[in-house]
């Protein structure tokens, strides 16, 4: 097998250098160099145990990369900021949000209240004028769940507003899962495995959704998912993880072709894989 | 082939589940007779057993006590089994009529104000020694159960070295007015150490929180149960500084001496009680705008999925710190008061054996639901004065414990639950979305039945 490096881009957002992840003698990732241009759709796709989850637990503070660094860049003309290092929080903070294979939203909250946990960590009003509730916490307040209402408008469960999380369709959790991740104002967005567990029909307003946050609120989306349908109608570009490596990057179509991946990773004809997909696995 | 054996098998009446709750009401009977029964003596173990369970003591003509017990098994086994048909019934006619009505504003505010007159009252009619108690007992500790309801009920966090800042509160009293060997810069009104004790308290919850927040549950319990025996231990041996295991004594009582305006709170317990009163009031509405803020709502997050909240933003060694400082002052006035009223403590006051009575307390109350701590606390303080009247000082402690385990199994949740704390509980208004999934139409009873 043949390690690929990505080629550099004009505006990465995540510029990732030959990070290598080991657990004791197990190497989870192994020199994956690769970069995100701002304002794309990024799909990462492999089989399962390849890495990819390891890669966004190493971009979101996690994990901690034995060799390497990730330089992320907020904004155009932000400087770069090194992720190796920082905590979870801090890296929330710096504007990269993400969402869980198994979800993990907070189950016992209703929706509204998972996006405004999502909403308030940008918030201030601390714990003194909270509880003599003066008025810059009631301004939070209601800031937070104006916002925390239009995006559940966004993601579609506006009705489900009060409803309580454990109580929402397996569906319904995902996109909250989305819309409390976006609560965070990101300039890039982790989705990992959104569509795992999800109908058809639920696949297809998954794809709109994901374009919609990419196109509307400009915002970068890394996707890993297994579905081949959904990454080949919502992807920008592919990146083909195999135990721990890089094996291929390119257009959709690109890696349709790429014989490298079809034997790796899809194991079936061409043809037949563009037909049919070779997703199906939660 | 085994197959067909085990199905054969578990047909067997021990397999029926209402027979077997027969067979543990009846066993709990008898050890409720027991415990209830005679004492046994040295010279002969089984005099206590012989004489509990048989007329006379002589075996086959089972004794009054034994067959009271048994019917009382009986009972309650059939209250179990055919009961729920009873109160499910009663669940729906009371969610027709009661709750509509229990939620209305003017409802709300009429048992508000019934309960306020009942608590300002209440003192004034009963006994001195009940006034005592409801002052030194319950009031006091009530309001140190509110503190660590913030830590233990709304961040998640396992603190069994709560004590500790009770016991800092208390010595910062005794400081500030000039009570250790020690002497302050300059003495205060008993009053004005509220302030120095709180603060001190805050400092030491974030001291000890900072490097221990990053652990979790199991280990952080530890930890904070090592501190606050280090805190006792320290206090005890430090002869020079805090006077060793004599404590501090005649400490002042409030007092108020403001231009025309002088007042002293003496040894009585009503202006006490109705101090406590007063704070506890302001404790509970700041407390209560805190829960339902962003800040809240972090602790929530983090109580329920530490890595997603981190993933979500949320600072959670921050937040824990804050929690821990909230609840660590809310002890160090809780300290000062107590202090003022006994005006007189020891180290010894502060063993471990507090810390894990108040988390009792909050359990047992609801954890994070500031209503079922309050009466959770006033019923377990109130219990053993109470239970004094009727039984020996040595039986106490198994009926104490008898009524946690049996709140446990059934009201896993508390006396009064937190809304959030029963859905974690899976304790669902709504059936799950699983739950009706699963379940064939005709069977939802079962699935609410077990």
């Amino acid at each position: 097998m043949t390690t690929i490096e990505a080629p550099p881009v004009a505006d990465p957002i995540f510029d990732v250098q030959h990070i290598t992840l080991r657990f004791g003698g197990v190497v989870s990732l192994s020199d994956v160099t690769l970069s995100m241009t701002r304002g794309e759709i990024l799909a990462i796709i492999g089989p399962n145990g390849a890495g990819k989850t390891s890669l966004f637990n190493c971009l979101t503070g996690v994990y901690r990369p034995q060799e390497g660094r990730i330089l992320f860049r907020a904004g155009r003309e932000s400087a770069p900021v090194s992720v190796v290092g920082r905590k979870t929080h801090t890296i929330n903070h710096l504007g990269v949000a993400r969402t869980f294979q198994n979800i993990r939203l907070f189950p016992a909250l209703t929706a509204l209240e998972n996006v405004q946990i999502g909403v308030e960590t940008r918030q201030r009003s601390g714990p003194i004028s909270s509880m003599l509730g003066l008025p810059n916490s009631r301004r939070d307040q209601k800031a937070s769940v104006a916002r925390a209402l239009e995006l559940l408008s966004f993601v579609g469960l506006r009705k489900e507003a009060n409803t309580i999380a454990h109580a929402l369709s397996y569906g319904a959790q995902r996109r909250l899962e989305i819309a409390r991740a976006l609560g965070t104002s990101p300039s890039v967005l982790l989705l990992d495995e959104p569509a795992a567990g999800t109908n058809p029909s639920e696949k297809r307003e998954l794809g709109d959704l994901i374009k919609q946050i990419n196109r509307e609120m400009a915002v970068s989306v890394l996707l890993i998912e297994h579905d081949m349908k959904l990454v080949m109608s919502v992807a920008d570009r592919v990146m083909v993880l195999n135990f721990g490596q890089l094996i291929a990057a390119g257009t959709p179509h690109e890696i349709q072709r790429d014989p490298v991946v079809v034997a790796a990773y899809l194991g079936v004809a061409p043809d037949e894989a563009a037909g049919t997909g070779a997703g199906g696995e939660a | 082939m085994t197959s067909v054996v085990k199905a054969k098998r578990q047909t067997g009446l021990w397999y029926n589940d209402s027979f077997r709750r027969l067979i543990g009401c009846l066993f709990t009977g008898v050890l409720f007779a027991l415990v209830t029964g005679t004492t046994g003596t040295q010279k002969d173990y089984g005099f206590g057993i012989k004489h509990s369970l048989f007329h006379d003591g002589k075996p086959p003509v089972p004794s009054v006590r034994v067959i009271v017990c048994l019917l009382i098994g009986v009972v309650v086994w059939a209250l179990i089994t055919y009961g729920s048909q009873l109160t499910a019934r009663l669940r729906i006619e009371r969610s027709d009529v009661v709750a509509q009505s229990l939620d209305r504003p003017v409802v709300k505010l009429g048992t508000g104000v019934l309960v306020a007159a009942g608590l300002i009252v209440v003192p004034l009619l009963v006994a001195p020694f009940w006034r005592e108690v409801l002052v030194t007992n319950v009031s006091i500790v009530v309001l140190l159960a509110l503190g660590l309801n913030v830590v233990v009920g709304w961040a998640g966090l396992l603190d069994l070295g709560y004590v500790a800042f009770y016991a800092i509160g208390s010595y910062m009293a005794a400081y500030w007015t000039g009570h250790l060997p020690v002497q302050p810069p300059f003495h205060v009104n008993p009053f004005l150490t509220i302030p120095f004790a709180v603060g001190a308290c805050l400092l030491a919850g974030v001291l000890l929180g900072a490097p221990t927040l990053r652990l979790r549950g199991d280990y952080l319990a530890i930890v904070t149960l090592g501190f606050g025996e280090i805190v006792r231990i320290t206090a005890n041996n430090s002869e020079e500084i805090t006077n060793g295991p004599r404590g501090a004594s005649n400490l002042p009582h409030f007092s108020v001496h403001l231009g025309p305006i002088k007042y002293e709170w003496g040894s009585g317990q009503l202006p006490y009680w109705y101090t406590v009163l007063v704070l506890l009031a302001i404790v509970v509405v700041l407390f209560r705008k805190l829960e339902h803020s962003r800040i809240g709502r972090a602790w929530t997050a983090i109580r329920e999925d530490e890595v997603a909240a981190q993933a979500t933003g949320v600072k959670t060694v921050q937040m824990k710190l804050l929690a821990f400082a909230i609840g660590a002052s809310t002890a160090g006035l809780s300290g000062v008061v107590n202090v003022s009223k006994n005006s007189a403590f020891a180290p010894n006051n502060f063993i471990l054996n507090v810390s894990i009575l108040i988390v009792a307390y909050v359990v047992f109350g609801g954890m994070g639901s500031m209503l079922g701590v309050i009466v959770g606390t006033a019923v377990l303080t109130l219990l053993p004065e109470v239970l004094k009247n009727y039984l020996p000082t040595a039986d106490q402690p198994i009926y104490f414990g008898a009524i946690l385990v049996i709140m446990m199994i059934f009201r896993p949740a508390g006396l009064i639950p937190a809304k959030r704390r029963r859905m974690e509980l899976g304790q669902h208004d709504t059936p799950s979305a699983e739950a009706v999934a699963v379940a064939p139409a005709g069977s939802i009873g079962h699935v609410e039945g077990s």
